[in-house]
């Protein structure tokens, strides 16, 4: 029987095989070749593309280099979202690799956050694991915690460290023995159809009657479009981590286990392809 | 923890059962009586029926009450017939029992009552001090009586035989009822109250209990010989008191609280092992002059007592030295009872409302609780109740029986006025006003009329009634007392109703006003008042069988609905949440997007570079050589990952000695095993590596607290783990084995651990740890593992991992459940006698400490001595264990001539010192990958070998083959194991003559089992269609040597003794399978494991290394061949410390060569 240690693992060492070509209107002292990397799922564009920087900037004169930022298809990649949710968001139904352009110039300042340096990844990431322990349980188990303890979370993200992630993660994912979960769930759902970045309210993992709550309740209430009806065609694929879980799967589970290291369960909802 | 359950009488008479584990009421099975007492103990319940009869219900068990008759055949030799049944007339009878005196035919011996039955016929005994007799189980002797041998000699004037018939108690289940067969003139009067207890006070004989009941008339009796074998005991002998007795309570030890008709409590003195009955009485009087005690609930050190007026009172200062404690202390809430159970947790039922209350926060510290907390659960069997007349209507009857047997009026209409009273508050229920003046009235009128029968409504199942101020009390009490009541309690009809229904019952006889009213309202759809929403009223709770650990989450107290990830199944089939589509659809489409987004893309450079982490920290270290103490170092441990991904970490350890820097290191893929050495003081551990298992020179490292312990244990056996790829369960095949501590460990068999030529050393083997507390733990090679407790507690392995001080990424997410264990520490009191004084504790200048350990070499004192580990908890106090071997005298002193001797139970004129045990139990709790076996504990456990062609094919459903035996000597086969319910279904009971100790399975189905005295027993015909297999063939132990322990391999069966000789059966073969004869192959062995390849491992006793000795060390047997089963040496492997191993899953043959060589015919082929 396979454990459900084993789907941390996996949603850890999720991978999404990337080439990064520069765009085209970048001016080069010579040809760039495109970069292959694979990119965590679970990590931030900025910061796991050094290499990428390095590798254009080889080709660039130092003068036409400002802030690097990434598009695909015309939309600027936003670096304070998970690469996976990116990926699964934009990209899911397209062929791999991931096409991401790569661009020095022209940063988009209304669409994209500047990234002056990886504290501003690392204060992001800390401000999103704090304010999922508000909702999971009032931030007491992240205000126990030392300030070590804070920083082998963020090193263990930025070293690709799963050990070292879980060994404190798992103290974020416990809940109190007589509670059957926590206290509200941390999600957010994201569409490409709508203006709103995303949907995020507060949802407890346990129904009044002491019912498990279900991915399908989440999304029937607080985003029925997301559902097709009893008897209606499927519109929408409901995707974590590049699978679709099914609706029945309890809530409380999939945030203990499908979460992203910031503690979000990231949901995207994208028109279900045609083919 | 084990489940157990509470049980319970509603006001209808009906007993109900609540299981710790579970959520709802359930229904007694036997329900066609009402009662209106219940006391219980853990394996049954005693109660006072509506006929005024005592009752006994045996809670079912696999093994079965048995109880052994015997009878003598004598005769004597004469020249004419030679022996005969002829005997002199100054002779014994020519039946009888063992002393001769009494004439004891075959027929003449009659079942106790009818709820016994006869097992077999009678048999002669042919088993004689271990040694099985010649023929007919005939020992002679020169004359009686004398002492008797085997053999028949030239002297030989007389012989004789037993013979041996067993009786089998059949009311299992049900409630038998007490036969009183006593003279009518003795006999008791109608039972009022009886308490069950004292189970504590002694363990001989076994499950003896103290049974007291109360008569109607006052008077207090105990029942005489209640014990296991004789659940019924014998007769009632009276006990004296100094008033009129009307409630008894016995607590699990020595404590015997009755309340006095008068109000004041009486306490029996001198309870103890030598005189349960106890020898006199002491007055307590109740906390208030005005209002006398009503009720009394004895535990271990803790009274609580009820009085008139309903106030909850804790008696403070009780203990077996003072078991009328010292004072008084008033508690909240308002009860009608209340009652002390197991671990003097206390439960009482609601003067108003009728619910069952648990007194929450009960520990040993704070024996009085912290609140009262309502029992919700509901009943499984609402339904049943709600729709059956009969049920009401003999309810009905019990409740006249009440008034008839004392008033002498037999109203008729009683069945209809409580039936009508039931129904009537319902509908009268608005003119709230008025139903309390009526209840007022009512009380008041009952007052002055029942004055002569007034014990007998005091001791009715509404004690309420007890005159005018107790009916006002009900009457004012209005408003909600119970501090943990719900605040508000919605005054709806429903709730309304139950204040009402309990004074009407008690008022049975006269409620016609209210009754006649109401009766024309009596609805026709009756399930109306009974919804499923309803609340139970309840009578009587007894929690003497109910074990509720301090801190124990219970599901009582909520209404539970739906499915919660975290329910504990106690039942090892897969959760539903395990089997859900959501979850394999989950595991699967990760799998699929693995492969999707990662296969073709291998080639592709990593974002992150994995780069080394280090773990630094600080921590003790054991300085082997000068100065030889613990020294404080700082350790790094440094985890790089190779680029196939493999994980590797060296553990470096920096530390300073005369003021020089020094360090070392040790690679993790080197260590071999990890152990913990928790001790009072330090929180530390080992680490060997194949070279300090050879050398026994373990490094140790300590840490300050144990959850630093823990972590760095965890990440240390997590890269050790890492690096030898290790994950997950351990497989089928695995090597299980114990430490004297308790720890498990578990080793992979590599494919040439059993090779015949290059086989690896078994010091290389590496053991990774489980969570949980085990004394031994069998496995076999389709993945069943059990294991068995200190407390003899059985455990079944659940397929998960961690647990234990290994949380988080060390430990499997599901299949970690709690365990707890329980064992005794012992110290020992010495004494000296002189001439002047006698025994003292002024030894000579050279003996032993007066108080010691076991060798003497060590004082401990009950006030030095702690725990073994801070993982361990006193639940005890020092108690003087009488079970020690070689027998003890009456205050457990055991005699010798002199320290350091052989002791012996009696004194004697050359016996100059003595010495007794003391214990005391202490408890541990962990968690890992467990799941309790309920309800019998266990002294062995065996699991057929087999071998891993054996399960190709079809054969992968048949059933496993389990033996074990119990901690009572019963011989046990666990029927419907397989590997999908490791856990089985239920135990056949397989009877023998004697108690045994150990039991082994070969792997075609050989049985062995050792006796208690040492003899050997082979069992014939087992096989998997007859599981249980005919009948014991007795085998003679070694000469002068008792055996201890069996182990049977796929053909070969060896034997160790008590003095560490471990012996091989030679000349089994297929048609003989009983052998021949003992051959010797060793000594200095502690326990032996034979496996499927008849590979032999044992635990020796002591070996020597480069640094010193080390007692208990795993070994394997080299050399063993098909035609050399007895192998030519040892080779040596992880200890000391360990206790226990388990090769019997290894089925793993080295290579096909071997193999091939190895189907060469042995001594049996089956």
């Amino acid at each position: 029987m396979t454990d459900d240690k084993d789907v941390l693992r996996d949603v850890w060492f999720g991978r999404i095989p990337t080439c990064f070509t520069l765009y085209q209107d970048e001016i080069t002292e010579r040809e760039a070749e495109p970069y292959y990397l694979l990119l965590p799922r679970v990590s931030y564009l900025t910061l796991v593309t050094d290499k990428v920087k390095k590798h254009f900037q080889k080709v660039m004169r130092q003068e036409d280099i400002s802030e690097m930022w990434f598009e695909y298809e015309g939309t600027p990649l936003k670096w304070h979202y998970p690469i996976g949710l990116l990926f699964d968001l934009l990209a899911s139904s397209s062929a791999l690799p991931w096409n991401i352009i790569v661009h020095f110039k022209s940063f988009p300042e209304k669409d994209l956050l500047h990234c002056p340096s990886k504290d501003a990844i690392e204060a992001h990431f800390m401000s999103c694991i704090k304010e999922a322990d508000a909702l999971k349980h009032k931030s007491q188990v992240i205000n126990e915690m030392q300030k070590k303890d804070h920083k082998q979370l963020w090193m263990g993200l930025q070293n690709d460290r799963f050990d070292q992630f879980w060994a404190i993660n798992r103290k974020l994912m416990e809940y109190p023995a007589e509670e059957n979960g926590f206290r509200y769930i941390p999600f957010r759902i994201y569409q490409t159809t709508t203006e709103r970045p995303f949907i995020q309210k507060l949802f407890r993992p346990v129904a009044v009657d002491g019912q498990l709550q279900t991915l399908g309740d989440l999304l029937r209430e607080v985003c029925p479009s997301a559902v097709a009806p009893e008897d209606g065609e499927k519109k929408n694929q409901v995707m974590i981590h590049g699978i679709e879980p099914m609706l029945e799967t309890p809530l409380q589970w999939l945030s203990e286990h499908l979460s992203y290291p910031d503690n979000f369960l990231h949901i995207s909802v994208i028109p279900q392809p045609t083919d | 923890m084990p489940t157990s359950v509470l049980w319970a009488v509603d006001l209808f008479g009906r007993v109900y059962t609540l299981s710790t584990a579970g959520q709802y009421w359930e229904l007694c099975r036997d329900t066609q009586l009402e009662f209106k007492r219940v006391s219980a103990a853990t394996q049954c319940c005693w109660g006072i029926a509506c006929d005024n009869q005592v009752y006994l219900y045996m809670c079912a068990s696999d093994v079965s009450i048995r109880c052994r008759e015997e009878a003598y055949e004598n005769q004597r030799w004469n020249p004419m017939g030679g022996f005969c049944e002829k005997l002199l007339p100054s002779d014994r009878w020519a039946w009888s029992d063992v002393s001769g005196l009494q004439h004891r035919p075959l027929d003449g011996v009659a079942l106790p009552s009818p709820h016994w039955e006869w097992e077999s016929d009678w048999y002669v005994d042919e088993n004689f001090g271990g040694e099985p007799t010649e023929k007919g189980g005939w020992t002679y002797a020169i004359d009686f009586p004398a002492t008797y041998t085997r053999d028949k000699k030239w002297n030989s004037c007389v012989r004789r035989r037993k013979w041996i018939r067993y009786r089998r108690y059949k009311s299992r289940d049900a409630w038998a009822k007490i036969p009183s067969k006593d003279d009518v003139k003795d006999l008791p009067d109608p039972f009022n109250d009886l308490s069950v207890g004292g189970w504590e006070i002694t363990e001989e004989p076994v499950g003896r209990l103290s049974v007291w009941a109360v008569s109607l008339q006052g008077k207090v009796w105990y029942r005489e010989d209640v014990s296991h074998p004789n659940p019924e005991g014998s007769s009632w002998s009276l006990v004296d008191t100094p008033g009129e007795a009307v409630q008894i309570s016995c607590g699990p030890h020595d404590l015997l609280w009755v309340t006095l008709w008068e109000g004041q409590a009486l306490v029996r003195e001198g309870i103890n092992r030598n005189n349960p009955k106890g020898s006199s009485w002491s007055v307590v009087e109740p906390p208030g002059s005005e209002n006398g005690i009503m009720h009394v609930s004895a535990g271990v050190s803790v009274v609580w007592a009820v009085t008139k007026d309903r106030k909850v009172w804790f008696r403070r200062g009780v203990n077996s030295h003072n078991p009328g404690g010292t004072s008084w202390i008033e508690m909240v809430g308002e009860m009608t009872m209340v009652n002390v159970g197991l671990n003097d947790q206390v439960w009482g039922i609601g003067a108003e409302e009728r619910a069952v209350y648990f007194r929450q926060g009960v520990t040993p510290s704070e024996l009085s609780g912290k609140t009262w907390k309502a029992i919700v659960a509901g009943r499984e069997s609402d339904r049943s109740h709600t729709g059956s007349s009969s049920s009401l209507l003999s309810a009905g009857c019990f409740f006249g029986d009440e008034v008839k047997g004392n008033s002498e009026s037999a109203p008729s209409d009683t069945d209809t006025t409580s039936e009508a009273e039931r129904s009537g508050p319902e509908h009268s229920a608005p003119q709230e006003p008025l139903d309390s003046s009526r209840d007022h009235k009512d009380n008041s009128a009952l007052g002055p009329e029942t004055e002569g029968t007034a014990e007998c409504i005091l001791e009715n199942t509404c004690p309420d009634v007890e005159g005018k101020e107790a009916a006002q009390a009900s009457v004012t009490s209005e408003h909600p007392n119970l501090a943990s009541a719900p605040a508000e309690l919605p005054w709806t009809n429903i709730d309304l109703k139950e204040p009402r229904k309990v004074p009407s019952h008690s008022a049975a006889g006269f409620a016609e006003t209210v009754g006649l009213s109401s009766l024309g309202l009596f609805p026709l759809g009756l399930d109306e008042p009974f919804g499923a929403d309803d609340h139970p009223l309840w009578a009587w709770v007894s929690g003497g069988g109910c074990a509720v650990e301090a801190g124990s989450a219970l599901k009582w107290f909520t209404v539970q609905s739906g499915l919660s990830p975290s329910v504990q199944t106690l039942s090892l089939s897969i959760s539903p949440a395990q089997t859900a589509a959501w979850r394999k659809q989950i595991f699967q489409q990760l799998t699929e997007r693995t492969k999707r987004e990662l296969e073709n893309f291998r080639h592709y450079e990593q974002a992150v570079e994995q780069s080394v982490w280090v773990k630094t920290g600080t921590l003790q270290w054991w300085c082997d050589w000068k100065p030889h103490k613990w020294v404080d170092v700082r350790v790094a441990l440094e985890q790089f990952t190779g680029h196939d991904g493999a994980r590797d970490s060296i553990l470096f350890v920096y530390y300073i000695v005369h003021e020089e820097k020094k360090y070392f290191h040790v690679f993790l893929n080197e260590v071999t095993v990890l152990v913990p050495v928790l001790n009072e003081a330090k929180h530390s551990f080992a680490l060997y590596t194949a070279e300090r298992t050879r050398q026994r020179w373990p490094v140790r490292l300590a840490a300050a607290t144990e959850q630093d312990m823990n972590d760095w244990l965890a990440l240390l056996s997590l890269s050790c783990c890492e690096s030898r790829k290790i994950h997950g369960r351990p497989s089928p095949q695995a090597i299980w084995s114990v430490t004297c501590k308790g720890d498990i460990f578990v080793s992979e068999p590599s494919s040439d651990l059993e090779a015949q030529d290059h086989l690896l050393p078994c010091d290389q083997m590496f053991w990774r740890q489980m969570g949980g507390h085990l004394r031994m733990v069998e496995a076999n090679s389709r993945g069943v593992v059990w294991g068995i407790g200190y407390d003899h507690t059985a455990w079944v392995y659940t397929g998960g991992y961690g647990g234990g001080c290994f949380q988080g990424l060390a430990s499997s997410t599901s299949n970690i459940y709690t365990q707890s264990d329980v064992k005794s520490i012992c110290i020992y009191e010495n004494q000296r006698w002189n001439p002047v004084t006698g025994y003292t504790s002024r030894g000579l200048p050279t003996d032993r400490y007066m108080w010691s350990d076991a060798t003497g070499l060590q004082e401990c004192t009950k006030a030095s001595t702690k725990p073994p580990s801070l993982q361990w908890t006193w639940v005890s106090d020092w108690y003087v264990d009488f079970s020690v071997p070689g027998g003890t005298d009456q205050e457990g002193w055991q005699y010798a001539s002199d320290f350091p001797a052989s002791y012996h139970g009696y004194k004697t004129m050359k016996d100059f010192v003595r010495r007794r045990c003391w214990a005391r139990k202490c408890k541990l709790v962990t968690n890992g990958p467990w799941l309790e076996v309920a309800p019998i504990a266990l002294g062995d456990v065996s699991i057929i070998p087999e071998s891993p062609e054996s399960t190709d094919g079809d054969g992968r459903s048949h059933n496993i083959a389990l033996w074990a035996v119990s901690d009572k000597g019963d011989v046990l086969c666990r029927l419907g194991v397989s590997e999908l319910n490791p856990v089985g279904s239920s135990w056949l009971h397989i009877g023998t003559d004697q108690p045994f100790a150990s039991v082994s399975i070969g792997a075609c189905y050989q049985v062995w089992a050792v006796a208690r005295d040492g003899s050997a027993f082979y069992r014939g015909s087992v096989s998997p269609s007859q599981p249980a297999g005919d009948c014991w063939y007795h085998i003679p132990s070694p000469p002068k040597q008792r055996l201890v322990q069996v182990s049977v391999g796929q053909t070969s069966v060896y034997a160790l003794d008590e003095n560490g000789n471990l012996w091989y059966r030679a000349g089994v073969t297929p048609s003989y399978p009983q052998g021949s004869s003992w051959e010797h192959v060793s000594n200095n062995v502690r326990k032996v494991s034979v496996g499927p390849l008849d590979q032999v491992w044992v635990i020796a006793n002591k070996v020597q290394g480069t640094h010193g000795l080390s007692r208990g060390t795993v070994c394997r047997r080299t050399g063993v061949q098909p035609r050399e089963p007895k192998g030519q040496g040892w080779d040596y492997g992880i200890g000391g410390g360990w206790d226990h191993i388990s090769i019997r899953a290894n089925a793993t043959r080295a290579s096909r060569n071997v193999s091939q060589e190895q189907k060469v015919p042995g001594p049996v082929s089956c």
